[in-house]
């Protein structure tokens, strides 16, 4: 075991871990923020998104120790300082883009950092960029929706086709 | 002005609030004190016989505190279907028994046949590779392919059932010799075979499951990802491991999807209960995707012959079908049922059509068991009928939309009895049907596929008009048809002594949104404010006995369920405000959360009655109970019947056989509708769950039984990418005529209807393109298929 030390959403954190321990695994067993999901063995399904240093990764496929010294951001670290919605998180609800949710903080995770790159993306842009992050229940639709939502652009005539 | 409150209000949904911000609670993210992990020991083999197991290296290893094989479950009962189907010869189906852990045979690859319980998860996959290697499983000759399993009488999935077949099933057996005569008369017959390609519902949230065991009472808890934590507990205390049934509490907590794949009981459960009562600690596993690509409940994988009769004018006068399903290598609770009630009473569709047969022959295979996945045997149906008629239409040169028109079953109609069993209630599919053209600008057809043309682009349309029976289901009729359960739902509406509510409801919600639109429900009934209505469900402790949530039931029974107790908690209401008011019963009315003197300004408000019922102070104790709360079982009268017609656009690259679905139009009728934007979510994800099915999954195992599509790198799971924004109308509504609120469900839907619609959309561009031979390509449509196809 070899101690691992991080800022995990604005926070100094440490723990034990062992070298195959998954940055994952740190979060939701070392540090109870289980709001991080794994839903696949293989990199795949992108539940698991979190921020290292500003950039999205999949918190299953690095190692706990890797990320040692960095700067961590997750689901739990979202929200507003008074603990409201975030912007994206906010928009996800208004445009009913989660069903069962368990898909949906690697979601919300995956858009902010696609509006940190790409403030105005296109609707080609935003599902190109969530490619990463499956979702069973909401066939895309209304993801797509409120990650354009969130961006500041009107989608009151998505699919009014 | 849209309602902003109550039924019919797109109410966002209070869930919301956890799922977003990381503090949803899966069975996953629990951690309890003491708690143990579990890890199966997986088949790698598809038919093997166990010759012997040696536990003891793995015993020893560090950390390890149990292992089981099974052996240790020998004596315990198994996991049961849940519906017995007769053949067409009277017999009964052929049931072997489902162990908790293969005992003397592996029958699939993924087939648990022991566990290892250890203090870390770490040290319990460490041993089980152990004993892994210490089994010596004799491989036998896999059983893989259908016709090959009924075939070869000497290979065996069960050594007691000789032909691998479990029932050969008619319906309606009666009707047979007339429809074969109807078909041998007929002007014009279309022939189809195609396949109903095998899915894997792949739920986000893998399964997982956490037994634990309280010596000082003797209790058991089962925390599980499960879509109806009643029957799991009467299926794991009365029929696997004969604890009593009130000696067992499941809780299905928050949980990930499950599409039909988390009804049923598994092994696992059981196995997690037996090990935390041996070590009196709590003990957890959770699948790895892995497993659940090998072990959860398949979708779909029919083979099917339909035959469609009809005049030259495409008057339909018969639809036949011979169809082999793959039920895997166990009988998966609702396995039966799905290939034959769940699809034959459909094949009638939306038509009126005099005659119908429907054969059906379910077969064992050495692959994971199959069982209901979204829609179950309806888009089966839907798929088979959707497209030989659009075949039909080709060969006859007759316009798909008029064919449709000419052989709906018209409003004048209802009730109408099909020729397979169903009672129709209700339903305008002519309305549907103008309804798509319109919200699909049909007439525009012609430039758009233009436009696409000078993009380099084949461009198709393509049509489907499905129903089906929701509402699952009235428990005299299905208990004819051999159902071994009831069918109803229950509710309990509490009304606490502040006026606030707690509804404990059978139905369970995974994804659905029940915690905000039953609350919808009842601040409309009892008008009191949404936020002050919980609903409450998913823990046996809690809630009545109710059968959970699958095939679109939750508002069609549970909901109904819930109006029921609110109705009973109204009718109290009134008995107390006659006290208080000191008038009689009769002229008491309540309107808007008060009750009232009809006729006066003599009032009391909800909440005063509430408190009454609770600080009986001036109240009618001598006639009357104290306490406001009331429990409603409902059990429905017929099913319910959404129909609806969707249109699909594809654009076909003819070079590389790419199919790009562009445009998806759904006209819907789910009667009355108690929130817009759940329901419009619902269709999405099933027409997602459709395009998946038609152009993309798959689950192919080779001939040794070894599974190719075992991991998202191999089966194609729809991406953000492959799909469109979806086009949805539900303005067409024809109420549920034997429900109070007029509801059908919505949940199915988009599954059933889109796959054919996807497909006819492909081979009409292929025949707009000039590839007129192409006459009908199996799904998934893939470019590998079309690109074959077109150079066929």
């Amino acid at each position: 075991m070899t101690k691992v030390s991080m800022t995990v959403n604005g926070r100094a954190v440490s723990g034990e871990v062992e070298g195959r321990t998954l940055l994952s695994a740190f979060l939701r067993e070392g540090l109870g923020l289980t709001g991080t999901h794994v839903g696949c063995d293989t990199s795949q399904c992108g539940a698991c998104v979190v921020h290292v240093d500003g950039k999205a990764i999949k918190s299953c496929t690095v190692f706990a120790m890797d990320v040692a010294g960095a700067e961590v951001r997750t689901i739990e670290g979202m929200a507003n300082a008074d603990g409201s919605l975030g912007t994206i998180q906010q928009a996800f609800q208004d445009h009913h883009g989660l069903q069962c949710g368990f898909c949906t903080p690697g979601m919300v995770m995956s858009a902010a950092a696609l509006l940190a790159e790409n403030p105005k993306p296109s609707e080609a842009d935003v599902r190109h960029y969530l490619d990463g992050n499956i979702c069973r229940c909401t066939g895309y639709h209304n993801i797509v929706k409120a990650v354009l939502a969130a961006s500041g652009q009107d989608v009151s005539a998505v699919a009014a086709e | 002005m849209p309602k902003d409150h109550g039924i019919g209000a797109s109410s966002k949904r209070r869930e919301d609030i956890r799922f977003l911000t990381g503090r949803g609670v899966y069975t996953d993210d629990m951690n309890l004190h003491g708690q143990t992990y579990a890890v199966f020991v997986r088949s790698q083999v598809a038919h093997g016989r166990i010759k012997s197991i040696n536990t003891s290296n793995a015993a020893s290893m560090p950390g390890v505190l149990a292992v089981f094989t099974g052996e240790d479950f020998k004596d315990v009962g198994g996991n049961p279907a849940g519906w017995l189907i007769n053949s067409r010869d009277g017999t009964p189906m052929r049931e072997p028994k489902r162990p908790v852990l293969a005992h003397g045979k592996v029958r699939h690859v993924g087939d648990a046949y022991a566990a290892v319980v250890a203090e870390s998860y770490a040290e319990a996959k460490d041993a089980a590779e152990q004993l892994a290697a210490d089994s010596d499983i004799e491989e036998l000759p896999a059983i893989i392919d259908m016709a090959a399993a009924v075939a070869n009488a000497s290979n065996r999935v069960h050594d007691e059932i000789p032909d691998n077949l479990c029932y050969d099933w008619g319906w309606i057996e009666d009707n047979r010799a007339a429809v074969d005569a109807a078909i041998k008369a007929a002007p014009h017959v279309t022939v189809l075979e195609l396949v109903n390609n095998r899915l894997v519902p792949n739920a986000m949230e893998p399964r997982a499951s956490i037994g634990e065991y309280f010596p000082g009472t003797g209790d058991y808890k089962l925390t599980t990802t499960s879509q109806n934590p009643h029957l799991t507990r009467l299926l794991v205390a009365a029929f696997v491991l004969g604890i009593p049934e009130n000696k067992l509490t499941v809780v299905a907590p928050d949980v990930g999807g499950g599409f039909g794949s988390k009804i049923y009981h598994y092994g696992e459960e059981a196995v997690v209960l037996a090990a935390a009562k041996k070590l009196a600690r709590p003990v957890r596993w959770t699948a790895e995707r892995s497993e659940s690509f090998l072990s959860d409940a398949h979708g779909r994988d029919h083979v099917t012959k339909i035959e469609l009769a009809c005049e030259k004018d495409g008057t339909f006068i018969a639809f036949r079908t011979e169809t082999m399903a793959n039920v895997g290598a166990y009988l998966s609770n609702f396995a039966t049922v799905t290939p034959t009630f769940l699809h034959g009473t459909l094949m009638a569709g939306p038509y009126k059509v005099p005659n119908v047969y429907v054969n059906v022959k379910t077969v064992f295979t050495n692959t994971a068991p199959v069982d209901a996945y979204r829609g179950a045997g309806r888009p089966e149906a839907t798929y088979s009928l959707e497209r030989v008629i659009d075949k039909m239409c080709r060969e006859l040169g007759l316009d798909p939309f008029e064919v449709r028109r000419k052989n709906f079953i018209t409003t004048d109609m209802f009730p109408y009895t099909t020729p397979v069993g169903l009672a129709y209630d209700t339903g305008n599919y002519h309305a549907t049907l103008d309804k798509a053209i319109e919200i699909g600008n049909v007439a525009g057809f012609e430039a758009r596929r233009a436009a696409s043309a000078k993009r380099g682009k084949l461009r198709g349309m393509g049509l489907s008009t499905w129903i089906e029976a929701c509402g699952i289901a009235p428990s005299h009729l299905v208990g004819v048809l051999g159902a071994r359960v009831g069918l109803y739902d229950a509710a309990t509406v509490r009304v606490n002594a502040t006026g606030n509510i707690s509804v404990m409801t059978g139905a369970h919600s995974h994804g659905q949104g029940h915690e905000t639109v039953f609350a919808q429900i009842v601040a409309e009934k009892l008008g009191v404010p949404e936020a002050s209505v919980e609903i409450v469900h998913g823990d046996t402790s809690k809630i009545p006995f109710g059968m959970g949530s699958y095939g679109s039931r939750s508002l069609a029974v549970c909901g109904v369920a819930v109006t029921k107790a609110i109705d009973k908690i109204v009718a109290k209401g009134k008995k107390i405000a006659a006290h208080m008011l000191e008038a009689a019963e009769e002229d008491i009315t309540f309107e808007n959360g008060s009750f009232s003197v009809a006729g006066t300004d003599k009032a009391k408000t909800f909440g005063e009655i509430a408190f009454s019922a609770y600080v009986p102070h001036n109240y009618p104790l001598e006639t009357l109970e104290p306490g406001l709360e009331e429990t409603a079982f409902y059990d429905p009268a017929n099913f319910t019947y959404p129909a609806g017609a969707y249109i699909c656009e594809v654009e076909v690259d003819a070079e590389t056989g790419k199919v790009d679905v562009v445009a998806f139009h759904c006209a819907d009728d789910f009667g009355n509708i108690m929130n817009p934007m759940v329901v419009e979510g619902q269709v999405h994800g099933g027409v997602g769950q459709g395009i998946g099915q038609a152009l993309c999954e798959n689950t192919t195992y080779d001939d040794t039984g070894q599974l190719l599509t075992g991991s998202y790198m191999d089966y194609a799971m729809p991406r953000a990418g492959d799909v469109p924004f979806y086009n949805v109308d539900y303005s067409c509504q024809t109420p549920c005529t034997h429900n109070p609120l007029g509801v059908k469900g919505c949940g199915e839907a988009g599954a059933i209807g889109s796959p054919p619609a996807v497909v006819n959309a492909v081979i009409d561009a292929l025949h707009r393109g000039g590839h007129t031979h192409v006459k009908h390509i199996d799904m998934p449509v893939s470019p590998s298929r079309v690109w074959q196809a077109i150079h066929g």
